[in-house]
């Protein structure tokens, strides 16, 4: 086991430095000076060769690939030219809002999602049925920004029910699990959480499906099990297939979306990726990508080294 | 007992409301929160960036030029004031001396004294790179407000000289733009710009309480302001960063803000019918060609030029925009203090536009043909797509042939400061460009004067003329600020007249706000003064 482990961290390796090449190398082939947006529109030439110089960016592109990914190993991943904040902190506090509006989102998701599962699967092809898969068909496929807007048509602008935009009264600063800062959380989550509640539920209902259809639901049936304890069967049966669902899809969200994040202007890892690339602020664009590039190396690393735990027969070579 | 209790209720919940509305209305003015276009907090520690926006909510609320801009009027052309500085000369010598006296008795918001030394000490933190103040992050915003400045020094503490490189007259102007930032609260920082940027200390009317990177910035009067009509009227102001239009739009109806910045054109409507209030102005902003005066550019003709600037329906845009635009008729907007009286009509004149060009030798048969480099999006570019196209079919109207380079907003820039010769400019003919057009400088000189053609400057066009810099010599030596006007009346003249650009229309600034918000003058002008606006207590 310990064996594996260390085989699959040296083959991270050569994939983590091709991910930091690809980050680097895509925000630097992206049209535009990153220097223009920050810069007063008629500076002068001095004033941009200065700035240039103070920045590096006059070096040759391998020298400073170079010296960033020195930076980088030594968990330095530069100033945002934009703000002049260290990109590590900025990186830092929005991964910690999509975390939270990540694990919001799952919850609905996830909880919806087995709901419509295990009803449209009991009651296969009813008109419950239908209204099930029909949400969950539609979950998977609307456009979420559409959505997005949608709700804060219906419920902030119309209703006044919910404040469209931002993390919390006072920013997002002094985030807590309160009233206050979750009436904000409610839309961009419910959005958010429309795609994983259509892809759990559909899974949710194969299953339930299935284990229905299969000999040894009929035997407990045989012995005389009540209805309930056959059910809680099922979920048992269904649970692990169900968790790896969400795993995945809170992997997805955990990503940020650049679109929800945008509309909601909550602060995470997606409107700060925008923000970024409407600035051309190259350290921060390469800093936020790099983090999140990781984080799903990482995260198949865990998923790998966990399956294999779980389930010895999977022995990945 | 069943009947008495409900009426104590009601009695008690009544005195309770005459209660609250008598504290509210003694004590309270209430809170603006603003929904900026802006996607970060502007800079706080005193040189601000982003622009226009930047200055005008992080630079003249926290901070103090020596010079300011008059923000008290909504119904003339706004101008320079005295700010930090009582009075300002030039010395009838040596014309490129000016000696400014400063205001006595003014503090930081940190409590230390505005002195002289803080003058040049704020100098320094743009000009002089081996201070231990200085700021890259200020200089690069702040050094290129200020090219005219060759040295500066304490006279006493209640005097500062800045000698001019040059005699130059629009020194002032320039001098609006630098922002006085507290040398003691730097010093008590542990000389940190990061920490100032958090613990901000100006002289300006607002002082920055809280500060939340790309969410919020929150202000409380400054009651010790030494305007004590600017001493602002309200409890609070927050700003929060809203880049989306439409997100802003949703802020403001759901009552999460009760203001917004440019609210998009297509929204305008129904916010109006909900009761919004949106506020216009004129201000010195245009929309324009830019045009290529390198040779074999057909703008070298000027019946071309006349021809292009009559063909274009003005109207039309105005109805495209939702009215929220001023049909230009000059260079500047009509009614401001340097239009002059050119005797080139700017108007809708097909036919005469027709004539122009075939007197310039252009047919069906051979067709002048343009090619124009635009932007899709850009800060105080308005609605660059469907605006050129309406100008384009304009155009085809009276047989011209336009062709459009649509590239990114930087990269426009970036073809902006390079000039109509280099490679990045791809051929094109000339650049829809908007402009801030509030000053000598950025008004008129930098876009025509020979010597500031690219890399010197920002002459796209490499347009020279000996008469047009000899306009622009006299505004710059031309001391006396009545007579100085005149001079700049001519220049603006001289640009209409020649039609050197393909003047098409000024923006409004359309801002969008809950009817609560009283008081509020939007001055002619980039910056906007917070201080007279209270907050009715009746809500919406």
């Amino acid at each position: 086991m310990l064996l594996y482990i260390l085989k699959r961290l040296i083959t991270v390796t050569p994939v983590a430095f091709g991910v930091s090449i690809v980050c680097f190398l895509l925000v630097h082939l992206a049209p535009g000076d990153p220097l223009s947006a920050v810069l007063p529109a008629d500076a002068t030439q001095q004033t941009i060769d200065d700035m240039r110089a103070a920045y590096g960016f006059d070096k040759p592109l391998p020298i400073q690939y170079a010296i960033w990914l020195w930076h980088v190993l030594h968990g330095d991943l530069g100033v945002s030219i934009a703000t002049g904040r260290p990109v590590a902190q900025e990186v830092g506090r929005a991964v910690v809002n999509s975390l939270i509006l990540a694990s919001v989102a799952t919850l609905i998701g996830f909880t919806f999602g087995v709901f419509f599962g295990f009803v449209a699967g009991y009651r296969r092809n009813s008109i419950l049925d239908r209204v099930a898969s029909a949400l969950s068909v539609f979950g998977v496929s609307v456009p979420h920004y559409w959505l997005g807007m949608v709700l804060v048509i219906v419920f902030s602008a119309t209703l006044g029910w919910l404040p469209p935009t931002g993390a919390g009264p006072d920013g997002s600063g002094n985030w807590r699990p309160d009233f206050d800062h979750l009436r904000y959380i409610i839309l961009p989550a419910v959005t958010m959480a429309v795609i994983p509640m259509g892809i759990i539920a559909r899974t949710v209902r194969a299953l339930v499906a299935d284990i229905l259809s299969q000999d040894f639901v009929e035997a407990l049936r045989a012995k005389g099990l009540s209805e309930f304890g056959v059910f809680k069967h099922v979920v048992r049966n269904a649970a692990p297939t169900a968790l790896a669902i969400m795993g995945l899809q809170l992997g997805y969200l955990l990503g940020g979306s650049i679109l929800i994040e945008t509309v909601f202007a909550w602060p995470g890892t997606g409107f700060l990726l925008n923000a970024a690339i409407f600035q051309r602020d190259l350290p921060l664009l390469q800093g936020s990508i790099l983090v999140l590039a990781m984080f799903f190396v990482a995260l198949n690393l865990i998923v790998d080294v966990m399956q294999t735990a779980l389930d010895p027969r999977i022995e990945r070579a | 007992m069943n009947v008495v209790l409900p009426k104590l209720g009601a009695r008690a919940a009544l005195a309770g409301v005459v209660l609250l509305a008598a504290t509210s209305a003694s004590l309270a003015q209430g809170t603006l929160r603003i929904g900026m276009t802006a996607s970060d907090i502007p800079l706080t520690t005193g040189q601000t960036d982003n622009g226009g926006e930047g200055m005008r909510f992080m630079g003249y609320t926290v901070y103090d030029g020596l010079i300011n801009w008059d923000l008290s009027s909504a119904t003339k052309a706004s101008d320079l004031v005295p700010g930090l500085a009582e009075s300002w000369t030039v010395d009838a010598n040596d014309k490129t001396k000016w000696v400014f006296k400063l205001r006595p008795g003014v503090k930081f918001h940190d409590g230390s004294d505005f002195t002289a030394d803080a003058v040049v000490w704020n100098l320094d933190k743009l000009l002089k790179a081996d201070a231990p103040q200085y700021d890259p992050r200020q200089s690069a915003q702040g050094k290129t407000r200020i090219p005219s400045v060759a040295s500066y020094k304490v006279v006493d503490p209640l005097t500062v000289e800045i000698v001019t490189k040059a005699p130059d007259a629009t020194l002032p102007y320039q001098i609006a733009w630098v922002m006085m930032s507290s040398p003691a609260q730097w010093e008590k920082l542990g000389k940190s710009w990061d920490e100032f940027a958090k613990h901000p200390s100006g002289t300006g009317p607002w002082k920055l309480t809280l500060f939340a990177p790309r969410e919020r910035a929150e202000m409380v009067p400054n009651t010790a302001y030494w305007d004590k009509n600017r001493v602002p009227k309200l409890d609070k102001l927050v700003l929060v960063p809203l880049p989306e239009a439409n997100a802003r739009v949703a802020a403001l109806r759901s009552g999460q803000v009760e203001w917004i910045e440019a609210p998009a054109p297509d929204a305008i409507a129904s916010l109006k019918g909900a009761g919004f209030t949106i506020v216009t102005n004129a201000y010195p902003h245009n929309w324009t060609w830019h045009l290529s005066r390198v040779e074999g550019s057909p703008w070298n003709d000027i019946r071309v030029r006349k021809a292009v600037n009559l063909a274009i329906d003005r109207e039309g845009i105005k109805e495209l925009l939702g009215g929220l635009a001023i049909p230009a008729k000059g260079f500047m907007p009509p009614g401001h203090q340097w239009f002059g009286k050119p005797t080139f009509d700017v108007k809708y004149d097909p036919e005469a536009a027709k004539k122009l060009l075939a007197e310039a030798g252009y047919s069906t048969a051979k067709p002048l043909k343009l090619k124009v480099a635009i932007s899709a999006s850009g800060s105080g570019q308005m609605q660059p797509l469907p605006m050129n196209e309406f100008v384009q079919q304009n155009l085809a109207d009276v047989g011209v042939q336009v062709e459009y380079q649509v590239v990114e907003w930087n990269t426009l820039i970036n073809i902006w400061r390079a000039g109509a010769k280099a490679d990045i400019s791809r051929g094109v003919s000339a650049i829809n460009y908007s402009y801030f057009i509030q000053d000598p400088f950025t008004g008129f000189i930098r876009h025509l004067q020979c010597n500031l053609a690219p890399p010197n400057g920002t002459n796209w066009g490499y347009y020279c003329d000996p008469a047009m810099d000899k306009l622009f010599d006299q505004v710059r030596n031309t001391f006396d600020k009545a007579e100085q006007e005149k001079v700049l009346q001519k220049v603006h003249e001289k640009y209409v007249d020649d039609a050197l650009f393909v003047m098409i229309t000024h923006d409004v600034n359309p801002r969008a706000m809950s009817p609560k918000v009283k008081g509020f003058v939007q001055a002619q002008n980039w910056f906007q003064d917070f201080s007279n606006i209270t907050m009715a207590t009746a809500s919406r």
